[in-house]
């Protein structure tokens, strides 16, 4: 039982580092070398979702970090990279797609929100403050002078209670 | 607004917010449209698997064809590939793309399993499913008579995904030809 669970976890620690290289890539300058790092952030991992091309180990991601690699190495612009990817696996593969078609609206929703935020804000603050203006909430005389005979009735009539109460 | 209306308003929202989720919810947030639909084939120059002669997208024209995506380290392609081979018995033209794999390996598994596909193209290093935009195996894209791409499944057909979609997009490919 011992020497099973030794076994198992000789296997997981024997076999994690195998996994986990990430290939380095000698480039000819620094600047190749910079702006590998900013695409490799910028492109994402088409199977795992959530990861760009650097963070993930996937197979898919070490060939397009060799694609990139080679492409900048042969003089392509960041543009043409991108637009390289992009003919293979759509907007979806930049994590900064392009403002056109569907991906504008992601680029516009949260402006368009916030505006719309303002302008509900800016009613909800108007009609908050309107009632204490408006002349619909003075009184005129005479029902100044109904609502005085109301309370008083009311006064009476509380007292009657207390009186009831008190027997 | 008349006070009796917005007492509908939350019930509106709610309505609202219900059909969003019904759609967002019943999404595949895996599924990605490829963006070589309407393209022609990208064009390669690969060894065939069974006589390692050079195949290319040329010969891949003329019939209205399925490309299926797959290698002997794809558990899920093991699973696909008595159905591929009930359809290339039933007549349906299929082509693969041995993707990253040991040519020995697809050689052995071919033998023993039945060999579906009219030729299988030799994708040693990913190159081919890099221009294709393959993210994993199996994938199968639909090409028709001239080359160009139709239609991309990721994933494995089985009986229910081929009668439910797929087999609609290829009688309209094998239709097209027709007239």
């Amino acid at each position: 039982m011992r020497f099973a669970a030794v076994a198992v976890l000789m296997a997981v620690f024997c076999t994690t580092p195998a996994f986990a290289v990430i290939e380095t890539y000698e480039f000819s300058s620094p600047r190749l070398e910079a702006r590998y790092r900013a695409l490799s952030q910028e492109l994402r991992c088409p199977k795992c979702q959530n990861q760009n091309i650097a963070d993930s180990n996937a197979p898919i991601s070490q060939d397009l970090r060799a694609l990139v690699y080679a492409q900048l190495e042969a003089g392509a612009s960041d543009e043409e990279i991108l637009k390289d990817m992009v003919a293979r696996y759509g907007e979806f593969v930049r994590y900064s797609p392009a403002a056109s078609g569907a991906a504008l609206w992601l680029w516009l929703a949260p402006a368009l929100m916030l505006g719309a935020g303002f302008l509900l804000l800016l009613l909800l603050l108007r009609r908050g403050r309107n009632p204490v203006t408006d002349d619909g909430d003075a009184l005129t005389a005479e029902e100044r002078q109904r609502l005085a005979r109301m309370m008083s009735d009311a006064g009476a009539d509380d007292a009657g209670a207390d009186k009831d109460a008190g027997q | 607004m008349s006070p009796r209306l917005k007492l509908f308003v939350p019930l509106g929202l709610f309505v609202l917010l219900a059909v969003l989720l019904f759609r967002g919810l019943s999404l595949d947030p895996q599924a990605l449209p490829s963006a070589l639909i309407d393209k022609p084939l990208p064009a390669f120059a690969l060894p065939a698997l069974s006589d390692e002669q050079t195949l290319s997208d040329k010969d891949l024209l003329g019939e209205p064809l399925l490309l299926n995506v797959w290698a002997t380290w794809c558990i899920s392609c093991r699973v696909e590939h008595p159905y591929l081979q009930r359809l290339a018995d039933d007549g349906v033209l299929i082509y693969g793309v041995n993707y990253k794999d040991d040519s020995a390996a697809a050689r052995d598994w071919l033998s023993q399993l039945g060999d579906p596909y009219r030729a299988s193209i030799v994708d040693a290093r990913g190159t081919l499913g890099l221009d294709l935009g393959v993210y994993g195996a199996p994938e199968t894209y639909f090409v028709d008579a001239d080359g160009v791409i139709r239609y991309r499944h990721v994933g494995v057909i089985d009986e229910r995904v081929w009668n439910g979609r797929l087999k609609a997009i290829y009688d309209e490919l094998t239709t097209d030809t027709g007239t």
